[in-house]
């Protein structure tokens, strides 16, 4: 029923924007939820800046994840990187066993505090989905169809601009997807090692036990990524069906 | 028009084309046969350079091949393969002006070339034109697929095993279309198959490949009847050779003047079908009909018979 | 296994990390002293804390190392140089422990510089390249992580490394590093468990029932998009209430803080990854396997057991390999609320700003991720051989 999904998708992003620009009037609903008086929206910062400074790494990690992902992918599809091939894989798959706060932890020393470290460890951590599909989604291009375009005259730039690319698309923007949604979550973590984002929140609530801030901190992450993934999968859609794939 | 010079391929200890020299005329077409593993589509693919020669070199009106870029190379040069290739995410039209647009004309000519080919294809522009390869029959893709190849007006189109992926009836039709292109446009045909009726039906020369090297490159007529080596004679089969030299010719050809009573036939039609005919209604004659229904002269059973024998 | 032929060309990969390597051993520092713990450092090469025998030693293997690196191309030949180079770094900075330690000293700090890390990460590359290239089976890897694991071990207890700041820290809290793998292991391991049990008879229901899969693997989607430290957080409130009501709650451990909200977080985590990769795993068994057995009287059950989770196992087993590796990152997370494990040196670490505890609880955490990925590997890889 797409009717009802669309409503509930408009009701969901109202509730978010909602609660991000007026918080204090969602404070009776999170009241019962604290002790001892304790104040029940996140009062130690601006909640829309929180949000909006969380997304801005998430999608600043991405962009890199996706250039580098891609990129070494299509790469690695050629003939002449072909020997690059096991080897990168191997990398990405290590970049995803590398448990994220670990990264965090050992990128601080170097880089310091903030959001740098945890723009590390996000793009570490979220190539892997992004590398494989491109990959994937290049090497089941239809050989006809490379055929075809390498003996009508396309030089291989041309046809890897035209025909592999545009074919590969939907698997990639999945692997981004994918990407995205895991990293939303991830970045709260960036909060332990001072991070502007939602993870402040949490951790604000965990320190002064405070279970109001813990759950505004967490719903309002989880609705983000929800919104994102059901987002991104209209565009892909859209997409597939114009592009006719 | 196109002559191979001693075109040898190998990939390391394994020579898979082997020598090859031959001659190929302007505005004929040409069909290599043989079995699969013999070279044929090595060989096709090394005129266009998807397959680089090991030696040897591939002259088009008297240039050689090799002095230029191949994707340049491969822009003059319609190429037609199974399965076709249609760019799943682009339309019909769009892909007919693939090269074109490579080629850099302009929007108004490009139009006006993709409806000439669609419509010389039977497809109707307005219906066909913004539909997608997946939404055609397997039929309309073959088509669309050689109207593509034949787009930027190539002299030299090349065909590998084009119609492998059809059913027999539509299979017949999309011979009939090519001879029909060919004649139209002029075009030089070179067509890889492994079906020697195929090879039959449309060449005007056919070259059979074993193993790398050409057998014997001739007229089918001459194939069938002073086979050079056992093997194309065992390609051309032994069991009904004279049906198939008789198939060879057409009525029209060989009709005396005269008329008759009984069955008619068409000019065009195959000595082979006329034999089937009298047979069919137990009649020695038959009269001989151009294609507006004057009378162009009669042929008998004893004429046919003659021209089945191997002589 | 053989190598894949090559042609006689420079490697290109040999260049850049030799390359690396280079610029790393001129440009960057081998070690770090320190006067004490919180002091600031002086850099030291490998010349300045090394006799001049060793030293040369040292450059000349490191060359040769490189020459293979960019010329040859049998892999074999370059893993073993390779691993001989790591042995050769690894070596010489146990010795620039001892040399710049005065004996005796217990306050001084050793730790590896940048140009350590660079070298010491080039060079495990050019043997991850040279080993991925051998394309191994899955007893090969298991021999390679085996040996690998047995030879730092036996390095490591030799106490050849010992004067380096980061066994400084381990010598400081040796108890508690024991203490706090067991933890470790026991949130990863327990919770995948206890997962396993509910999610297969789930996936089960989910691959039998169609209607309740959507909104089953939605609601379990949804709990994967709650960050790990909010759903830490969240469930200390119940479960400390539960420990206040019931008085014998906390004889079993059961708290607001510490082991059983990360229990419970994990184990609500582990549920997706096993129960998607169940019902995946069972869609790809042939209805025609299914059909025919059907028609030899096995029972519904029997079918299930004997046929379909054998052959959707190689699949279901995957989803626990994702759900470890992913469950022993989770659990450095849950030391923020008091759940043990490596991640309390790590946080202790940053903290402090304490390089050596951060990599005594990084370390440790990603040998157990890697470890547990390749045996796991290994596992799914020898099921699908042998149905082959």
């Amino acid at each position: 029923m797409p009717r009802a999904a669309t409503l509930l998708r408009l009701a969901a992003v109202g509730l978010l924007v909602a609660f991000l620009t007026m918080p204090q009037r969602f404070a009776p609903v999170f009241a019962p939820l604290t002790q001892y008086g304790a104040p029940p929206i996140y009062d130690q910062g601006n909640l829309l800046a929180l949000a909006l400074a969380h997304l801005g790494t998430v999608f600043l990690a991405a962009a890199a994840s996706t250039i580098l992902a891609v990129g070494l992918g299509i790469l690695v599809t050629r003939a002449s990187g072909a020997e690059f091939l096991p080897l990168s894989r191997t990398l990405v798959n290590i970049g995803q066993t590398f448990p994220p706060v670990a990264v965090l932890a050992i990128a601080v020393p170097l880089v310091g505090f903030g959001e740098a470290p945890t723009l590390i460890a996000l793009f570490a951590y979220g190539l892997l989905p992004i590398f494989e599909n491109t990959v994937s989604g290049l090497q089941t291009c239809p050989p006809a169809v490379i055929e075809a375009a390498d003996g009508m005259g396309m030089s291989g730039r041309q046809r890897l601009l035209s025909v592999e690319l545009p074919l590969a698309m939907p698997l990639i923007l999945e692997g981004v997807r994918l990407s995205l949604v895991i990293n939303i979550g991830t970045a709260t973590i960036g909060s332990t090692v001072a991070a502007k984002g939602l993870g402040e929140v949490i951790i604000a609530g965990l320190l002064s036990n405070n279970t109001a801030f813990i759950l505004q901190g967490g719903l309002v992450t989880g609705l983000m990524a929800i919104l994102i993934y059901d987002g991104m999968v209209t565009v892909e859609k859209r997409l597939v069906r114009v592009a006719h794939l | 028009m196109i002559r191979i010079e001693t075109l040898t391929k190998q990939y390391g200890p394994l020579t898979v084309v082997d020598s090859v020299s031959m001659s190929i005329e302007r505005g004929s077409i040409t069909v290599i046969v043989g079995t699969s593993g013999s070279g044929k589509s090595t060989l096709l693919r090394m005129i266009n350079r998807l397959v680089e020669p090991t030696s040897g070199r591939v002259l088009i009106d008297n240039n050689d091949t090799a002095t230029e870029p191949a994707h340049l190379l491969r822009r003059r040069i319609g190429y037609v393969i199974q399965g076709n290739g249609l760019f799943p995410h682009r339309t019909v039209a769009e892909n007919i002006a693939t090269v074109p647009t490579l080629l850099g004309w302009d929007g108004a000519r490009i139009s006006a070339r993709v409806d000439e080919l669609l419509r010389i294809f039977q497809l109707d522009p307005a219906e066909f034109a913004a539909k997608f390869p997946h939404q055609l029959s397997g039929g309309q893709q073959q088509r669309v697929g050689v109207a593509r190849a034949l787009a930027a007006e190539p002299a030299v189109l090349l065909m590998d095993e084009p119609f492998g992926a059809l059913d027999p009836i539509i299979r017949s039709k999309a011979q009939d279309d090519l001879l029909d292109i060919q004649r139209r446009f002029g075009t030089t045909v070179v067509l890889v198959t492994h079906d020697m009726d195929e090879a039959f039906r449309l060449g005007a020369r056919v070259a059979v490949m074993s193993q790398g090297r050409v057998l014997q490159y001739d007229r089918p007529a001459v194939l069938l009847t002073r086979p050079a080596d056992p093997f194309v004679s065992r390609l051309t089969g032994t069991t009904d050779r004279a049906m198939k030299l008789l198939s060879l010719t057409t009525a029209g050809e060989v009709a005396e003047p005269g008329a008759a009573e009984g069955p008619t036939v068409a000019a065009t039609a195959s000595l082979r079908e006329v034999l089937s005919d009298l047979l069919w209604s137990g009649a020695q004659v038959a009269t001989v009909l151009n294609a507006d229904g004057t009378p162009a002269g009669r042929v008998t059973m004893a004429g046919i018979l003659a021209h089945g024998r191997n002589s | 296994m053989t190598s894949l032929p090559r042609p006689h060309v420079i490697d290109r990969l040999g260049v850049l990390l030799s390359l690396a390597g280079a610029a790393a051993l001129v440009f960057l520092p081998f070690v770090v002293l320190k006067a004490n713990r919180i002091m600031p450092g002086d850099v030291r090469s490998v010349s300045e804390v090394l006799p001049l025998w060793a030293t040369l030693s040292f450059g000349v293997i490191l060359i040769l190392v490189a020459a293979t690196a960019i010329g040859i191309a049998d892999a074999r030949v370059r893993l073993v140089v390779a691993l001989a180079g790591v042995a050769v770094v690894a070596l010489a900075i146990a010795a620039a422990g001892n040399a710049l330690t005065p004996p005796g000293n217990k306050v001084v700090r050793v730790s590896p510089g940048t140009g350590f890390w660079v070298l010491l990460i080039a060079l495990g590359l050019m043997a991850t390249d040279a080993i991925t290239r051998l394309r191994p089976g899955p007893g090969m890897r298991v021999l390679f992580l085996v040996l690998f694991a047995a030879v730092a071990g036996a390095a490591l207890a030799h106490g050849m490394f010992d004067n380096l700041s980061i066994m400084r820290e381990y010598a400081v809290n040796a108890g508690r590093f024991a203490r706090e793998a067991r933890q470790h292991v026991f949130l990863a391991v327990g919770s995948l468990a206890a997962a396993v049990v509910v999610a297969l008879p789930v996936g089960v229901l989910c691959h039998r029932v169609p209607r309740i899969r959507a909104g089953t693997l939605g609601t379990l989607n949804l709990i994967q998009t709650i960050p790990s430290i909010a759903l830490f957080g969240i469930l200390m409130v119940p479960l400390g209430a539960l420990a206040a009501a019931v008085p014998w709650a906390a004889e079993f451990g059961i708290r607001g803080i510490g082991t059983a909200p990360a229990m419970v977080a994990l184990f609500l985590y582990s549920l997706l990854p096993v129960v998607a990769n169940t019902v995946v795993g069972l869609g790809r068994v042939s209805p025609a396997t299914v059909e025919a057995a059907r028609g030899m009287g096995l029972t519904s059950r029997q079918i299930l057991t004997d046929i379909e989770l054998i052959l959707a196992f190689p699949v279901i087993l995957t989803g626990i390999r994702i759900v470890l590796v992913q469950n022993i990152g989770l659990v450095t997370v849950a030391a923020l609320i008091g759940g043990g494990g490596f991640g309390t040196f790590v946080f202790q670490g940053i903290g402090q700003t304490a390089i050596d505890l951060v990599l005594l609880g990084a370390i440790p955490t990603v040998a157990l991720a890697f470890s547990s990925a390749v045996l796991l590997d290994a596992l799914v890889d020898v099921m699908n051989r042998a149905r082959q």
